[in-house]
């Protein structure tokens, strides 16, 4: 039931007919669990915390950053450093104190996955990596939910809801249907890697509330069996349809227990980060200045992606490349590969191994963007 | 026989093109080779195609005026 406060605070929604008190009530006993409080993360949880979603679940393990608050617009310069689910859950309680929250400062794997997300109605996509999407996929088709997958590319982005029954009890495809396989590697990048514009992952995230809310008050189409691709940059909007493929279907661990075993970082070519092949931004200056002869510099983003460092130039393999012109890496000495955060440095480090067996390879932690923070740090 | 293709994220990037004209094909298989020889960069993504707004899984005849989508996953959040 709605108490008078809330019928108050609810009333223009109240107001329309599709909506009435049923669907603001429905909105209210609805649990919705939000995997990522980033980028597309913010809109979603501001909107369904503002529309009146009952109890709404964040998961996330990271903390706020300067550069994120171009674009997740829940922090604030006070929040740098802090844990986003702290951050967030203090002002969205602001925002409409009627809301329960429930944190998860973790990153979801295969081990609490289906223990966290067992617990609600629909699960909305924030994340910005494949294996984690996989897994929420198969963690949601093993339990039967549905989830609202939104991703970004630079001005682009893709929306869809997955595995979502519809009113004639037919289940709409899943990202497997889609996607069946990931990237053979990374070179799909994420935000912090190749760049968003701030307004993007509002409208996105916007989309996704929408598609929540009209799941939870039964109200509209649904963006099922459909992908829904739009530009910024032309406002150009493009709808796929996609079909639910059983083979596909296939992939998906049989059950719970095999969920568990299943290795998503493995299946997407994730990158586990070995520290033994990272030189921090500290020991590169000193290698420099000390030994620069015997260590080999390699950049390994595209030509000319700014920033552009005269100190670190030597040479240029954009990662694509990177098997191919291998013979310009040097055997004998330390080579030092890196990118803008670390990311693309890290598979040309794997894919290197692999392919060469390569020893002499180390990559820069926090890469360009960790090289300018030092630089300025000194001035 | 024209074929218009439409290409997003990474592999527009990878092509320096987002809109593509291409004659002569017959069905996606042979688009997909075409397109792999004209640029070879493409070869290493993945991505699926949708012919007239349906994503396609297997082999699909294509016809005079049929807009193609070569579609990448996005990996951002």
């Amino acid at each position: 039931m709605l108490n008078p406060e809330e019928l108050l605070r609810y009333n223009r929604q109240i107001r329309l007919p599709e909506i009435g008190e049923a669907g603001q009530e429905k909105l209210k006993s609805s649990k919705v669990l939000v995997i990522g409080a980033g980028g597309l993360g913010c809109p979603v949880l501001q909107y369904l915390t503002a529309v009146g979603v009952g109890t709404i679940g964040i998961v996330d393990f990271d903390k706020v950053d300067e550069s994120n608050l171009q674009r997740q617009i829940l922090y604030s310069v006070d929040d740098v450093g802090k844990l986003k689910v702290d951050c967030s859950v203090r002002k969205l309680t602001r925002q409409n104190p009627h809301v329960r929250f429930i944190t998860y400062n973790l990153q979801l794997t295969n081990q609490n996955a289906i223990d966290i997300i067992k617990n609600y109605d629909i699960i909305v996509d924030g994340t910005d990596n494949f294996a984690t999407r996989y897994l929420l996929n198969d963690a949601c088709v093993l339990l039967d939910k549905p989830w609202i997958y939104g991703s970004i590319h630079r001005f682009e982005a893709q929306i869809s809801v997955f595995n979502y029954l519809n009113k004639n009890k037919i289940k709409g495809p899943t990202y497997r249907c889609l996607f069946p396989s990931p990237p053979l590697l990374e070179l799909e990048g994420n935000c912090s890697e190749i760049g968003v514009l701030g307004v993007l992952p509002g409208i996105v995230g916007m989309l996704q509330a929408n598609e929540t809310i009209k799941i939870i008050t039964e109200i509209g189409d649904i963006l099922s069996g459909e992908l829904l691709i739009l530009n910024a940059l032309n406002l150009q909007f493009h709808t796929i349809g996609i079909e639910r493929s059983e083979t596909s279907l296939q992939a998906v661990p049989v059950s719970e227990a095999q969920f568990t075993k299943t290795a998503y970082g493995q299946f997407c070519n994730t990158v586990t980060k070995e520290l033994k092949h990272e030189v921090s931004i500290e020991e590169l200056h000193r290698l420099m200045s000390e030994n620069r002869e015997n260590i080999q510099l390699v950049d390994v983003r595209e030509q000319n992606e700014s920033p552009q460092i005269e100190e670190l130039k030597e040479i240029n393999i954009p990662l694509v490349e990177i098997i191919d012109k291998a013979y310009n890496i040097d055997r004998n000495k330390k080579v030092i590969i890196f990118c803008k955060s670390g990311v693309r440095s890290a598979i040309a480090i794997q894919l290197l191994q692999k392919k060469f067996g390569m020893k002499n390879l180390f990559t820069l932690k926090g890469g360009v963007n960790e090289w300018l923070r030092s630089v300025k740090n000194k001035i | 026989m024209n074929i218009n293709v439409l290409l997003f994220g990474s592999l527009a990037e990878a092509t320096g093109k987002s809109q593509l004209e291409i004659n002569n094909v017959l069905d996606t298989e042979t688009l997909r080779s075409k397109l792999l020889r004209e640029f070879p960069k493409l070869e290493k993504y993945k991505f699926v195609i949708a012919v007239c707004k349906h994503v396609v899984k297997s082999n699909t005849i294509l016809h005079e005026g049929d807009t193609v989508a070569l579609l990448p996953p996005f990996a951002g959040g």
